[in-house]
């Protein structure tokens, strides 16, 4: 009864479910990562197939998007999500059973995809390629993710919800419906693991890259501004540049994200006026989303001093700095006739790295550095000059990866569309294949560099989390590589 | 009136709302909730330091 009424008087956070989804955050991230240098080397080595069909390209490539996109960027999500719900709105989770049920569910959820992508189980949808069995768990686990959060919110002490809530909460209501709609799908027998989708053709294509896109807009842009939200002023010790500003490109956003779809069916037989709605969307989308980058930039103003000292603050603003970039890029792909030459090529994969590698991963690497050691009760990471490490190995890999695959793109574009004068193709496809030969090692490349980085910041975790082991002392110039 | 009439109409509405909300946002009036606000990462260090102690003494 005493210990009752000292949590009742002194109520505390709850930091286990957090540390949970932020320690597989680094599992899942090197998990994912892994996978993806594999399938980047049999780009380039195609014997690196084996001949076996559970490492087959066309089986791991889900497999890498799932494990990084859902496994590592979700994981992220999660902890991130409910350390600042409770943070900002001072209060605990409302549930720690809910809590501790979405965390062990949503690993249930990545093990068997883990299992089921290498079978050949797969709806053959990008990013949804889970079969039914998989999308009624998720579901559930989705639902109970939204009653912790939004019952955390509402049972806050705090008057106002801070804007990264704002951004967690559309992040996990657009999830929910993008889902569920996508995924309506009829198993052909209870007892198979095979379903076909309720839609047939373009409906399909439509359905299918509107929630292709709003995973884009909602999770690992969304989510990651809540991110963004939290740990760039908490980081930078200031609060953010301009809150009516963060009020503004938030409704902003959620509103134009949703009709950008469009943009992946460029000259299809989707009708035309939808493409070019789905083109003007996307361009508007440019406003909102440099609203963002330059909130989260300016909050720096008057401190920019902090990055020369400061790694985790590096990896938050140079993860700003590639999300401006690939929110400049994606509208600019949209445009039909630059389209026509980026679609279908490598463009497209150093496009969606630039925003999955120097977006998503920096901004979550850099808030697990922030959070991380809080969770295990210390001052600071075991070594800062690894997280210093970690930064330049990152950076370097997210550079050699999408300039790669710039080169790449524009050459098999190019390739692609010339004309002999009697009208026939100058290259067959094989050559753009054997051009893009370079391309492809550089990208394994720098694959390799950046997943190595994720081991470094393994052991800097697994050290942190000692307690028999105190953090080095940091360096007095970290900034002087 | 047709169905396009209710399009145009939507347009307007949106472009109306956005305008609203930036009228909203900026208005000085508001000024001071939103620092409030903004400062919201700064003001609950008494429970996570709790929070902290707690889980060095569990852990």
């Amino acid at each position: 009864m005493s210990e009752l009424n000292s949590a009742l008087e002194h109520p505390t956070y709850n930091y286990k479910v957090v540390r949970q989804f932020a320690v597989m955050t680094v599992v899942w991230g090197i998990v994912g990562m892994l996978v993806g240098v594999l399938i980047a080397a049999q780009l380039a080595w195609p014997a690196l197939n084996f001949d076996l069909p559970w490492v087959h390209f066309g089986r791991l490539r889900p497999l890498h998007t799932n494990a990084v996109i859902f496994a590592f960027g979700g994981s992220a999500l999660f902890a991130t999500s409910y350390y600042v719900v409770q943070r900002t709105c001072q209060v605990r989770l409302i549930s720690d059973k809910l809590a501790a049920i979405t965390f062990w569910g949503w690993q249930l959820v990545i093990v068997s995809a883990a299992i089921t992508l290498p079978l050949g189980l797969t709806t053959s949808k990008e990013y949804a390629e889970l079969e039914w069995p998989i999308d009624l768990l998720i579901t559930v686990i989705w639902v109970l993710y939204a009653i912790v959060f939004f019952g955390t919110i509402a049972k806050r002490k705090a008057d106002h919800i801070y804007v990264a809530n704002w951004f967690f909460g559309s992040f996990i209501i657009a999830v929910a419906v993008l889902h569920i709609i996508n995924s309506l799908e009829m198993p052909i027998a209870l007892n198979m693991f095979k379903s076909y989708s309720i839609y047939a053709g373009t409906v399909d294509a439509m359905v299918q890259w509107w929630y292709g896109h709003n995973a884009v807009g909602f999770f690992l842009t969304a989510g990651f501004l809540g991110m963004m939200y939290y740990f760039v002023p908490k980081q930078a010790e200031r609060p953010i540049y301009s809150y009516r500003l963060s009020i503004v490109h938030f409704w902003a956003l959620v509103a134009v994200y949703i009709w950008a779809g469009p943009h992946h069916l460029h000259y299809t037989a989707l009708p035309d006026w939808a493409q070019s709605l789905g083109m003007v969307m996307s361009l508007i989308l440019l406003a909102p989303s440099w609203g963002g980058m330059i909130n989260g930039m300016m909050t720096l103003s008057g401190a920019w001093h902090k990055l020369r000292t400061d790694p985790i603050l590096r990896f938050l603003v140079v993860s700003l700095s590639f999300y401006g970039m690939s929110t400049f890029e994606g509208p600019m792909m949209s445009i039909k006739t630059v389209n026509s030459l980026s679609h279908y090529t490598d463009w497209t994969i150093g496009h969606v790295h630039s925003g999955a590698l120097g977006w998503v991963a920096m901004i979550s690497i850099g808030s697990m550095y922030h959070l991380i050691p809080i969770l295990f009760g210390r001052e600071r990471m075991y070594s800062i000059s690894l997280i210093n490490a970690h930064f330049w190995m990152s950076t370097i890999g997210t550079v050699l990866y999408i300039a790669s695959m710039w080169v790449n793109g524009i050459l098999q574009g190019l390739m692609w569309r010339a004309y002999n004068q009697d009208g026939t193709l100058t290259y067959s496809f094989v050559e753009t294949v054997a051009a893009s030969y370079p391309g492809y090692v550089v990208r394994v490349i720098g694959g390799a560099i950046f997943f190595s980085g994720m081991l470094l910041m393994a052991y800097n975790v697994y050290m942190t989390s000692r307690k028999d082991i105190e953090p080095q002392a940091a360096p007095a110039v970290a900034g002087a590589a | 009136m047709d169905i396009n009439d209710l399009r145009g109409l939507s347009t307007a509405f949106l472009l109306f709302a956005f305008i609203g909300l930036c009228f909203w946002a900026y208005n000085s009036k508001r000024k001071k909730a939103f620092d409030e606000a903004a400062n919201l990462p700064f003001a609950d260090e008494e429970l996570n330091q709790r929070t902290m102690q707690e889980e060095s003494r569990n852990g």
